[in-house]
């Protein structure tokens, strides 16, 4: 079997980060490769070189045996590489044929094209209702279009983006079935995931990469979950010096058999979730982004508080229909994972975003009117106690770079004193110093008898903070387990859907 | 084969100084467009310009029609900014300043014998109220079938118009009016007091002064203020901090209905002193124009106000001495946005020129 994709030391810079470094590997002609690694590995950013939106720094890709020169992906689908986004392009409002006959950059007749979609929809079994309009389809019919779209260009390379993401088990089942027809006919898949089940089953070989680099490029054979999960996460050295002697036995927060569906592709439903969190503990919920995270911070923040079925308690009150007004009225704090737009107003100054969240202690407005005189005083202080480097509280928060806007945010939260502090992605892509500080913070803040509740994707980042940990799959939460006993493979089985731990 | 195809890109850091100057680069490209379309038209463009944007204030009387125009074009606008500041774009201001009219009036021709001093006030709010309710319906269908206030704001619009129709040929007609489609003339105590002697200025523009110098402070010390600001820049962070934006909504398009409501009141208890057909000459669109040239700040409101008031004035000017036609006014209004909105798109972003193969 010869190599149909061979990348040779391929490295991609962006501003302050490598993306790709030195990668290289090969794919088998008619196989099914699997790329995986957590989020921020780098495999977006290989893919999107494949398919022609990024252009690599240096390195080499050889298809074929000849050298891949492509600026774009319509190169891409000339030469035969073909690529199922994650995320759907496809006009909602139109028609299945519509949009298959705009998918096309050859000219073509309208009987061929009749034909050809027949003899597509046979063989790799996607049956398709060519009259439907997009809007009525469902997310695995709406992935269906687009394979077909990208079948009618006959593609060598089908690159496929975490294609199970927002299907049901029924139709995961469906597509595996039709990756096989595709293989039979002599057909290549580079599949990207961070499933290790997916990897295991349908997958003949794996290229694993992590910050940026490929740890590892083999044959299935011989590969368990549990060797896929260590080299997808890594050793993580250092030891746990977390601090347990603040923690008290008195349950602070407990969410009780949450359950929410949305009825949306593109949200995650979340079924019967349970947590308590203790006084003076900081909990930690890993996982890999898009398994119902943003959707548990909506409900707990009470952004979203019309959830079907369970009980949010805290402080022995039900707290699951307040909204976040009512919820900062009994010293709960927010921080969510979007800076600008989200916790923070881009446009507004700074003294202005310090409005934003406002708690019984402030004292910001009498009888409707702002007290300008106080929120000098708590942004001075959010400022200067918290390092943001800013050349005053009169700046739009547009202007401070993210780490500085992030610590004024959670500066604003963690100084009105709160009992429970939830916050998301707490560092995310800030810089070292600043993370370090944020930090440090929050394990101070824990100290004097704070809950808190940290959702983040970097491990990391919990292994050093948190006092426990449970992981969240495809919208369950894991049992938690306290953080000094549980080890790096186990998280990494969670995190990848396997059950059996 | 290589071509240069521009493409617009976000500026990183707009200035601010060109910000707060977009309102005046606007008003002199428009004069300076102005002047050319007077040369195509074959007349000196110097003179028309004078004609134009000069005479109209150069006495008492000129400067007080200036103020009578600038009154209820000021007052729709400050409405409007409460709207615009949430990012709701209600159109339909020249509808609910007709609501108001009918509502305010319409207690003015029930009681068109009765001289008394609460005449006036009731009427003020009967039409406050009136142009209130015509401004919650394009509220209440966003809120509960999220349709677009655009398009129903501006609908409605129409429908207003023709309800006042039908009253003036209809149940409201004058009876001693010869069949003429107007209604009876309002009592003495029903009409705005003039602020001068011989000059047509009014109470109302007191009135709107007074409205003007509270939103000032509604804007830019009340929690209202900042929540309509939160809500319009970033709906996300509006929810994060827990405001109630259905709330919003309705209160920005009621106070912006009940502002639209006065100045159609003031309008017909003011110069007019009757309802007729034509009781606006667009107002409540010339209005969308003045918020934005005054970027939605209260003083700069007034500013254009009266910028934007003497072009009315100008066109009548210029049709009078010059044979122009009145349309003219429009025109300038036209362009005053056309530049206005081009001018700020170029702050924000440049416009660069990509080699594409």
């Amino acid at each position: 079997m010869s190599e149909i994709l061979q990348i040779n030391s391929v490295t991609k810079t962006f501003p302050r980060v490598v993306a790709n470094k030195d990668v290289s590997f090969n794919i088998k002609k008619n196989s099914v490769h699997a790329l995986l690694g957590e989020n921020g590995a780098g495999k977006s950013t290989l893919v999107k070189i494949l398919y022609g939106l990024l252009n690599p720094d240096s390195g080499e890709i050889l298809y074929n045996n000849n050298l891949l020169n492509i600026t774009s992906p319509s190169d891409a689908r000339k030469k035969g590489i073909g690529m199922v986004f994650q995320h759907f392009s496809l006009f909602e409002s139109l028609t299945v044929r519509e949009n298959l006959i705009l998918g096309i950059d050859d000219k073509i007749s309208y009987s061929e094209l009749k034909n050809k979609l027949k003899d597509i929809s046979a063989r790799y079994e996607l049956p398709l209702d060519l009259d439907a309009p997009i809007i009525t389809l469902s997310a695995g019919e709406k992935q269906r279009v687009e394979i077909v779209r990208l079948l009618l260009q006959d593609p060598q390379l089908l690159i496929m983006d975490e294609p199970t993401s927002v299907l049901t088990p029924q139709e995961v089942t469906n597509l595996f079935k039709t990756l096989e027809a595709l293989i039979k006919e002599g057909r290549t898949v580079l599949y990207i995931t961070h499933k290790l089940e997916e990897v295991i089953n349908i997958c003949d070989y794996v290229t694993i990469m992590r910050n940026g680099e490929v740890i590892d490029s083999c044959s299935i054979d011989n590969q368990s979950a549990e060797s896929l999960a260590t080299k997808m996460l890594g050793e993580r050295l250092g030891k746990i010096k977390t601090d347990y002697s603040n923690v008290s036995e008195k349950i602070n927060f407990e969410v009780k058999n949450l359950s929410c569906q949305f009825n949306d592709p593109f949200f995650t439903d979340l079924k019967d979730i349970n947590l308590k969190v203790k006084h003076g503990e900081i909990f930690g919920i890993a996982g890999v982004a898009g398994n119902g995270q943003s959707e548990l911070m909506d409900i707990l923040t009470g952004e979203n508080n019309k959830i079907d079925t369970g009980k949010i308690i805290f402080d022995n009150k039900n707290i699951e229909k307040f909204n976040p007004k009512k919820r900062r009225d009994l010293s709960i704090a927010f921080v969510p994972e979007n800076r600008l737009g989200h916790s923070a107003v881009p446009e507004l100054t700074l003294s202005e975003n310090i409005l934003l969240s406002q708690f019984p202690n402030n004292n910001f407005i009498n009888k409707g009117v702002i007290i300008h005189k106080n929120i000098e005083n708590h942004v001075n202080k959010v400022i200067s106690q918290f390092n943001v480097i800013t050349p005053g509280s009169d700046v739009k928060a547009s202007s401070l770079s993210g780490g500085n806007l992030q610590k004024f945010v959670i500066g604003r939260e963690i100084l009105t004193d709160p009992k429970l502090l939830i916050i998301s992605h707490p560092t995310w892509g800030i810089d070292a110093g600043a993370e370090f500080s944020i930090r440090e913070s929050l394990i101070n803040l824990a100290k004097n008898g704070t809950s808190i509740i940290v959702l983040s994707q970097d491990l990391d980042e919990l292994f050093e903070i948190t006092h426990r940990v449970s992981v969240i799959f495809n919208g369950t939460l894991s049992d938690s387990f306290e953080t000094k006993n549980i080890s790096i493979e186990k998280i990494g089985l969670l995190m990848g859907g396997h059950k059996n731990v | 084969m290589f071509s240069y195809y521009p493409s617009i890109i976000v500026r990183g850091q707009p200035s601010v100084l060109m910000n707060i100057f977009v309102p005046v680069i606007a008003v002199l490209l428009t004069l300076f467009t102005g002047s050319i379309i007077f040369s195509l038209m074959g007349y000196n463009p110097i003179f028309a310009l004078y004609t134009f944007f000069i005479s109209p204030i150069s006495n008492a009387y000129g400067v007080s029609e200036l103020f009578v125009k600038a009154t209820p074009l000021a007052l729709i606008a400050i409405g409007l900014a409460y709207c615009f500041k949430n990012n709701i774009y209600n159109i339909g201001a020249e509808g609910q300043l007709t609501m108001g009219a009918i509502f305010g009036g319409g207690i003015g021709i029930y009681f068109y014998d009765v001289n008394s001093f609460w005449l006036l006030p009731l009427m003020i709010i009967v039409g406050a109220i009136g142009g209130a309710i015509w401004g919650m319906i394009p509220a209440f269908l966003k809120i509960k079938f999220n349709t677009n206030e655009i398009l129903t704001s501006l609908m409605l619009v129409y429908i207003a118009i023709l309800i006042l129709d039908y009253l003036v040929v209809g149940p409201w007609k004058d009876p001693d009016g010869y069949s003429f489609p107007k209604t009876r003339a309002f009592s003495e105590s029903a009409r705005m007091p003039l602020l001068f002697q011989g000059l047509r200025v009014h109470f109302g523009l007191i009135i709107t002064l007074i409205l003007i110098f509270i939103s000032w402070f509604v804007f830019s010390k009340t929690m209202f203020g900042f929540q309509l600001k939160v809500s319009g820049y970033s709906p996300i962070a509006a929810r994060y901090a827990g405001f109630n934006q259905n709330t919003l909504i309705y209160l920005a398009f009621a106070i912006c209905g009940a502002c639209a409501g006065i100045a159609g009141l003031s309008e017909v208890s003011g110069p007019i002193g009757l309802l007729y057909r034509d009781i606006s000459p667009n107002y409540g669109f010339t209005a969308i124009i003045v918020t934005f040239l005054g970027r939605l700040h209260p003083l700069g409101i007034i500013l254009a106000s009266l910028v934007i008031a003497l072009t009315y004035l100008g066109a009548e000017d210029a049709q009078l001495f010059m044979q122009i036609p009145q349309a003219v006014g429009f025109v300038f209004q036209g362009l005053v946005l056309f530049y206005l909105l081009g001018a700020d798109l170029l702050v924000n972003y440049k416009i660069v020129f990509k080699k594409n193969i």
